[in-house]
């Protein structure tokens, strides 16, 4: 992402203008858009006119808008981020409070006009903004007829590929249909690998299964690389890089993240730190779990006494749609922030994102232990 | 919708053959029969068939043919038996011609010419066991009498010699008989007693007033079977032969006839009976092909329809006969589990010598000569090569009383999932463990799978269990190390709640094969060890009860395309019996598919009942709508389909405790499926099952609780309470059992899927 101006008064109230570059861009300016925002960018809109004589001719043109944001809707495989409200500036082909839908494009700057920035969409733009942090990554976790093909960005964890196949199983005298549907299943992830994963981009390629799958898979692969002549295969070779993970299912990639071998390669993924981050909150559930909070509010409570030490929070909870509760969860980083926790946003994409996710979406290690008797967890 | 599912379906297989079936053409017209299949199945006029063995022992008809007979008038059939003379004899020899004629005719009825009978018995001697061995031996061309069918209720105790009875029936009398079945007895009859018991039968027989005549007359009338009272007079001469030790002088009276009646049926019994107890024991001599319980049905010559069978009154007949038990082999990594059951296949002469030098040629060739014999077992290239079995093996062999189904599991952690679906479909298990110094400690300690196994194994309803101790020939065969094993692996296997009784040790050497099948020749071990082998070991597992009258339920474990049309299923049936033609519900699809084809360990049959492995052709369904985890079922009381379920658990070593949100796979039977803990509804005592607290908030190692558990495709359950071998279920994550669980109840999800409020729980 790119800022190209910033125009904000001491309130927090202004706009900006920002460029999205990549698909990971409409990540973040998905969780930059609130509903009573307002968003100004190109679009195509279809007009009608009316000439002299009475007959109607349609055009499409490309025009500017400004809308005040209704509905906010993301594609989080496809990346594609549109947005709906109405039209707050007239111009010569859309009437005032016309609805429209804005679909955000790629290298096309867009103004994103809000009465409050707060400290939270602050950080996610200096975040966006950061060019390091790039390190993609694809991953293959796969078992016995059933392989995920995910690609890894610093913030989402795209399943580009799930496949799942009937492997019959051995049986006396004939393990010809087990091999054979073997094969065809491998066959499947040369081509998920070939069409899904773009090694200009892609780092590495992380090969994960239990048993012996992955190396019989990569085996295989190179094998009908040579005999088929994909180059890109042969070529990228040394990108593939083999480690253990317990099943084929999409939660398998946070052990591999975990894995010593994989995370000092890519030390710098927020992926890797996410998952040590999770698990370090099970570690001292486990050790002291006095001092391990999740579910709202007996967070805010730890907050209030400045018991925090690391918050776990997940973006989703800022996306909502309520007013309040989105202030609720930004007035809880910001009074951990000023009491020195350190405040850990987590990717709603990621494995480890979903599963705190799962865990009410907040959770808090602290300083100290605390009692904690009214745990009350609404579904 | 449904009609057009109904034309899809449709068996137009069925409709087709109805038109074949026209006045004028043979079967074999229509159909291409193999020779093999004609002779077992068609009725051929040209063989030497007795008619009456197809017919219900009922009276009347032989007492016209026992005219016949005596007369000796023209039927050509019966020339050869009519140019015969008997070889003369004294009166004494007579009489044991007489009584040991007798006894093999209720055994073989008419299926022998009377002649060749007295000739075979001569030659033994008037020895009843060997006559009839010889006779039985003798290659049959026709189907045994069904006398025998009748009291195969008491083919439980089917374990007694072919002696027995007719040992005990002239020296007790019918009447204790009734009230004292003969006990098993395991060791093979001895020619000597027999003799014996030959020549007291043989004196009762001589006093008698009967005249030769009479008792000619009497052993005819046994010829044809006779149950009833065919007359007067051979009652009476029964009467009198068989009561003139207690009761000298007999006045016949009607109520007295019909006590003869009862006698002489019991009679008929007890030795059909012994003849039963003689198949099997010549089943365990040769290698059989057929099983026995699965009698050679004639097919009726119109092949469109199904035989219905009364299912009932078919499981009531295989009861009599072996035992079946499901039996995984389970334990650490290179234990040695398939080596040890490659070479008890190979000495139960299950696997060919020159199969087995082939294996030796090539695991040479590989470098790993000591895996020959697991290489029975481990068929793909994969699992050779490196040496390490991945998946389940499935075979089959006999023991002199069971057939037993065997399922090598593998061992190495990464394929627990396997495991977890072999010991699912098990009664019993052999827990292997190595006895070489280290070994067997990183296989028990944690994170060995010696633990895991037997865990697992325990959760999931195997209750007896074998501990094979192993490779005992690296150790020397020393004792102490074997009792330190035992003494270890006892105190763990009680903790995790297998009863003392049910659980055996045995060393053995599966590389050398020692104290396998036959006693122990090895002197170091035949020191110390006097206890059995591993067979007789396996012997003693107590049969398992299965449920047949519940509804049909047969788990998929594998689909594949076989021959012909549809597709084959392979699955354990958990409960209830299906046969050929039945229409059942594949669930959780919720289509109905039409049974094809039956088969167990590649045989083909007509049904099966609850515990058998069997391979099930299924036609009218796509196969996309079954997958392993499927179940078959009746279709009149399908199996429940679930997302969120309540469970109790029982968690294990946890290496963090689980919290709302946990994501596990949910191993059932043969799914495995992933799942979050969505809610942790209560923590409770673990020993008397109190609530301790009310949603906890994370739940530690070694606690007990309610949880909730959601999955994101439904999967077929049963509840705990209906069915103790469909409720249970494993929980695993990162590659480690975290919990065992029961489930209680299925709750509603926010998809609103399925139904009935599971048991409430705090």
């Amino acid at each position: 992402m790119k800022l190209v101006s910033r125009d904000i008064d001491k309130n927090g109230c202004g706009s900006m203008i920002l460029i999205p570059e990549e698909a990971e861009d409409m990540w973040h300016a998905y969780n930059l858009v609130c509903v009573d925002d307002t968003l100004r960018s190109t679009t195509i809109r279809k007009v009608q006119n009316e000439s002299a004589t009475g007959s109607v001719s349609v055009n499409k043109v490309r025009t500017t808008l400004t809308i005040r944001i209704e509905t906010i809707d993301f594609d989080t495989q496809g990346c594609v981020l549109r947005v709906k409200g109405r039209n707050i500036e007239e111009n010569q082909y859309v009437k005032m409070g016309a609805y429209h839908t804005l679909d955000l494009e790629m290298n096309r700057k867009f103004t994103l006009g809000k009465h409050e920035w707060d400290s939270v969409s602050l950080e996610r733009i200096e975040l966006a903004c950061d060019p390091t942090q790039h390190a993609d990554l694809a991953a293959i976790v796969m078992q016995e007829g059933l392989a995920h093909v995910c690609l890894i960005t610093p913030n989402m964890t795209l399943v580009r590929a799930k496949l799942e196949t009937n492997i019959p199983r051995k049986r006396k005298g004939m393990c010809q249909q087990h091999d054979k549907g073997l094969t065809k299943f491998y066959d499947q992830i040369i081509q998920a690998v070939l069409r899904h994963v773009n090694f200009d981009i892609v780092k590495c390629v992380l090969v994960a299964s239990p048993g012996f799958v992955k190396d019989q898979f990569l085996e295989y692969m190179f094998q009908q690389a040579l005999k088929l002549d994909y180059k890109l295969l042969l070529d990228n070779k040394s990108k593939f890089v083999t480690c253990h993970a317990s099943s084929g299912f999409k939660h398998s990639l946070k052990e591999v993240l975990q894995d010593p071998s994989v995370s000092s390669k890519l030390s710098d993924t927020k992926a890797s730190s996410e998952v040590k981050t999770l698990d370090d909150f099970y570690q001292m559930l486990q050790n002291d779990s006095a001092r391990a909070f999740y579910g709202i509010k007996p967070v805010e409570k730890a907050a209030e006494q400045q018991a925090v030490e690391v918050l776990l929070i997940s973006d989703e909870l800022f996306r909502s749609m309520d007013l309040k509760k989105r202030k609720r969860y930004i007035k809880l980083v910001d009074t951990v922030r000023d009491a020195g926790g350190d405040v850990k946003i987590f990717s709603s994409l990621h494995v480890s994102g979903e599963q705190l996710g799962q865990l009410s979406g907040v959770a808090a290690i602290l300083r100290f232990p605390m009692d904690d008797e009214d745990s009350d967890e609404d579904d | 919708m449904s009609r057009h599912r109904n034309v899809r379906s449709m068996n137009y297989e069925d409709e087709y053959y109805d038109e074949d079936d026209v006045y004028g053409h043979s079967v074999e017209d229509n159909y291409c029969i193999s020779p093999g299949t004609a002779a077992q199945f068609t009725f051929n006029r040209d063989h030497n068939v007795a008619l009456s063995s197809f017919m219900d022992e009922q009276g009347g008809i032989p007492e016209e043919d026992e005219e016949d007979l005596e007369e000796g008038n023209h039927s050509d059939n019966h020339r050869s038996s009519l140019d015969y003379t008997r070889p003369k004899l004294n009166d004494v020899d007579e009489a044991k011609l007489n009584s040991a004629l007798e006894e093999v005719c209720n055994v073989l009825g008419e299926s022998v010419p009377e002649h060749v009978m007295v000739d075979t018995i001569l030659k033994h001697n008037f020895s009843v066991e060997g006559s009839l061995n010889e006779l039985l031996d003798a290659p049959k061309k026709q189907r045994e009498p069904r006398k025998n069918r009748r009291n195969r209720s008491q083919g439980a105790e089917g374990s007694q010699t072919s002696t027995q009875p007719p040992q005990q029936f002239p020296i007790t009398g019918p009447s204790v008989i009734l009230k004292q079945p003969p006990k098993p007895v395991f060791h093979e009859p001895k020619p000597v007693p027999n003799k014996q018991s030959e020549s007291i039968f043989s004196q009762k027989n001589v006093p008698p007033s009967s005249t030769s005549s009479g008792s000619i007359r009497l052993i005819e009338s046994s010829t044809m079977q006779v149950d009833n009272i065919q007359s007067n007079s051979t009652t009476n001469s029964v009467n009198n032969s068989k009561n003139t030790k207690d009761i000298p002088k007999v006045t016949m009276t009607t109520s007295d006839g019909s006590n003869t009646n009862i006698i002489v049926d019991k009679n008929s019994k007890d030795v059909s009976n012994s003849k039963k107890t003689e198949d099997s024991g010549k089943e365990q001599l040769s290698t059989p092909k057929k099983e026995r319980y699965i009698p050679p049905l004639p097919k009726s010559a119109s092949k469109s329809k199904y035989e219905k069978f009364d299912l009932k009154e078919e499981y009531k007949k295989r009861e009599g006969g072996k035992d079946m038990l499901n039996m995984v082999v389970i334990g650490h990594v290179d234990a040695g589990k398939s080596t040890l059951m490659g070479h008890l296949l190979f000495q139960l002469g299950n696997v060919n010598q020159r199969a087995m030098h082939k294996y030796e040629q090539e695991s040479k060739k590989l470098g790993k000569s000591s895996f020959a014999y697991a290489w029975v077992l481990d068929e793909t290239e994969e699992e050779r090569v490196r040496g390490v079995t991945m998946d389940i093996a499935q075979t089959k062999f006999e023991t002199p009383q069971k057939i037993i189904t065997l399922l090598d599991a593998p061992g190495h952690k990464d394929f627990i999932p396997n495991m977890i679906t072999g010991t699912a479909q098990a009664d019993v298990a052999i827990l292997v463990v190595n006895s070489t110094k280290g070994e067997f400690e990183t296989g028990f300690e944690s994170g060995g799978q010696t633990r895991e196994h037997a865990l697992l194994a325990r959760s999931l309803g195997v209750s007896q269990l074998i501990v094979a101790v192993n490779k005992m020939d690296t150790v020397k065969w020393d004792k102490a190390r074997y009792d330190d094993v035992v003494r270890k692996m006892g105190q763990f296997l009680k903790q995790a709640g297998f009863k003392d009784s049910d659980v055996s040790f045995i060393p053995v050497s599966g590389l050398g094969g020692e104290n396998l099948v036959k006693p122990v020749k090895e002197p170091q071990l035949s020191e110390w060890y006097r206890g059995c082998t591993l067979l007789e070991q396996i012997e003693k597992f107590k049969p398992v009860t299965r449920a047949v009258e519940k509804p049909l339920r047969i788990i998929v474990s594998d689909v594949f395309k076989g021959m012909g049309s549809g597709y084959t299923v392979t699955g354990k049936v958990v409960s209830g019996s299906v046969q050929l033609g039945d229409r059942v519900t594949v669930m959780p699809a919720a289509e109905y598919a039409v049974v094809k084809g039956l088969s167990m360990n590649d045989e083909g049959c007509n049904y099966v009942f609850a515990g058998d492995h069997c391979n099930v052709v299924i036609t009218g369904i796509d196969i996309t709508h079954v997958g392993p985890g499927s179940v078959l079922c009746d279709s009149t009381s399908p199996v429940t389909c679930a997302t969120r379920i309540q469970a109790r658990i029982v968690l294990f070593n946890l290496e963090i405790p689980m919290t709302r949100g946990f994501t596990v796979i949910f191993h059932y039977q043969c799914v495995s499926e992933p799942a979050i803990v969505k809610k942790l509804v209560s923590q409770l005592n673990k020993s008397t099952g109190e609530v301790i607290k009310n949603k906890p908030k994370c739940l530690m190692k070694n606690s007990s609780a309610v949880v909730e558990i959601e999955f994101d495709h439904p999967v077929c359950i049963e509840l705990y309470k209906d069915n103790k071998d469909l409720g249970r279920f494993m929980l695993r994550s990162g590659g480690h059992t975290i919990a065992a669980g029961l489930i209680e109840g299925v709750m509603k999800t926010k998809t609103g899927y399925v139904n009935e409020q599971g048991a409430e729980n705090g």
